[in-house]
């Protein structure tokens, strides 16, 4: 099963705070995205192990946009 | 000998010192805490120039500051150049995106009226009670435009506390904000809003300006020109246009707004009893206005099955974007995958045009 963080609100990637294969729990910070000159935490939604990345540092995404896909058990 | 008695040295007065005092801090304040450097910095030093004694800079029709005020700010050109820049760097989306948000900006402009009403109460005048009250607003150039016309001898003190409450917004709306609401509420997430494309995004400057413009016509210099500055931006046509406006000319007419502002500030008009009174009614202002923000949005939280987080009514008040950003972070402590920021925006640019229109309702009463 894969699951999808998407973007919250629209705004750059400011960190991605994880890499692939990582074993992340809920609630972990995943990345960080800048919107409003303001720094806003993104995090996990669930247990699992980061499958795939799809932005990088500086990325301008839109609300709703995929940003990381998460593997579950 | 005319050297000497022309000296300034032999002419400073203790209000003067106390005054570069109060210069002197401002820039310390906007140095090390950086609270709105971009102006407390030429204010403060506008401060200090304006209380040395024997510059001439003031007197009427030659003073260099002189001239600065005159020009820019009785002339009420500053002020509308700065909204041309705000209207060029705001994004409507979020506004549009929730419309019925647009009801918290106008809910927040309850702290204005009351703080009016208490200031005519306490013995102001009703001109120099509306310019007092403006700082509700927590919106700079709005209360410069609004106290240059109903209460010039006020506009230095007023100015000071509407930055100063700009700048501390997110010491001074959290615990209102607590206090009004309760955990759950804070935990409240919000349905997503409607998609909104980029003709209405170019419509709305254009329908906004008349509409607002007729009806409130003395709200016309601030509103022309954040509709247009805003027209800029969303024409996508104009790219250099909507630069200048946010950037260069913003920055220029920053510059001189703060040093007219902080002429204003001499001894003999700042140094009264009642300009403590007027930093207080000013924050109760801004207060009762981030108050009745969440309470409207409490209210209409009553008839709606899709629920408002409360904590989005206290972005009513216009100090952009702090008290959205206030919002996410209160809003992130009870619930960290909460994200407020954007559905803010919405009441937090309502706000600014809110103020605006109250401050063109005082002008329309009063003058």
């Amino acid at each position: 099963m894969t699951e999808e963080v998407l973007a919250p609100l629209s705004g750059t990637i400011w960190k991605v705070t994880v890499a692939i294969d990582e074993a992340i729990e809920e609630d972990d910070e995943v990345l960080i995205l800048e919107a409003l000159k303001m720094e806003t935490p993104i995090y996990a939604p669930c247990d699992g192990k980061v499958k795939e990345i799809h932005v990088k540092e500086g990325d301008t995404v839109e609300e709703d946009q995929l940003l990381i896909s998460i593997e579950t058990e | 000998m005319a050297f000497i008695e022309n000296m300034g040295l032999l002419a400073v007065t203790p209000g003067l010192v106390l005054m570069w005092v109060i210069g002197l801090t401002l820039i310390y304040l906007a140095v090390t805490r950086q609270y709105e450097p971009l102006l407390l910095l030429p204010i403060g030093f506008g401060i200090l120039l304006a209380n040395l004694p024997l510059t001439q800079l003031l007197d009427p029709g030659e003073g260099l500051l002189w001239r600065f005020y005159h020009h820019g700010i009785e002339w009420r050109i500053l002020p509308p150049l700065i909204f041309l820049g705000l209207g060029a760097l705001t994004d409507f989306g979020p506004l549009l995106s929730q419309p019925r948000l647009i009801f918290l900006g106008a809910g927040a402009q309850v702290g204005v009226y009351l703080t009016f009403f208490l200031a005519f109460g306490l013995g102001f005048s009703l001109e120099d009670a509306a310019a007092i009250s403006i700082i509700g607003g927590a919106d700079g150039p709005t209360t410069i435009f609004l106290a240059a016309q109903l209460a010039p001898h006020l506009l230095g003190a007023c100015a000071v506390a509407a930055y100063s409450y700009m700048a501390l917004v997110p010491i001074i709306q959290p615990p209102v904000m607590r206090l009004l609401t309760t955990e759950s509420e804070r935990k409240i997430r919000m349905g997503k809003g409607r998609k909104v494309g980029s003709r209405e995004k170019l419509l709305f400057p254009i329908t906004a300006a008349l509409v607002i413009i007729l009806m409130v016509p003395a709200s016309a210099p601030l509103v022309s020109m954040f509709m247009l500055g805003n027209l800029f931006r969303e024409s996508g046509v104009v790219e250099r246009l909507s630069d200048v406006a946010q950037n260069s000319l913003m920055n220029i007419a920053t510059i001189f707004l703060g040093i007219s502002v902080g002429a204003t500030m001499t001894a003999d008009t700042f140094l009264r009893a009642d300009v403590i009174l007027i930093f207080i009614l000013g924050l109760l202002a801004f207060m009762i206005s981030t108050a009745s923000g969440i309470l409207l949005a409490k209210l209409m939280n009553l008839f709606t099955t899709n629920k408002i987080n409360p904590l989005v009514g206290a972005a009513g008040v216009s100090a952009v974007p702090m008290a959205a950003r206030v919002v996410q972070k209160i809003g992130a402590q009870a619930d960290k995958k909460n994200y407020l920021l954007m559905f803010a925006m919405g009441p937090n640019i309502a706000g600014v045009i809110g103020t605006v229109i109250a401050a063109g309702i005082f002008l329309t009463m009063l003058q």
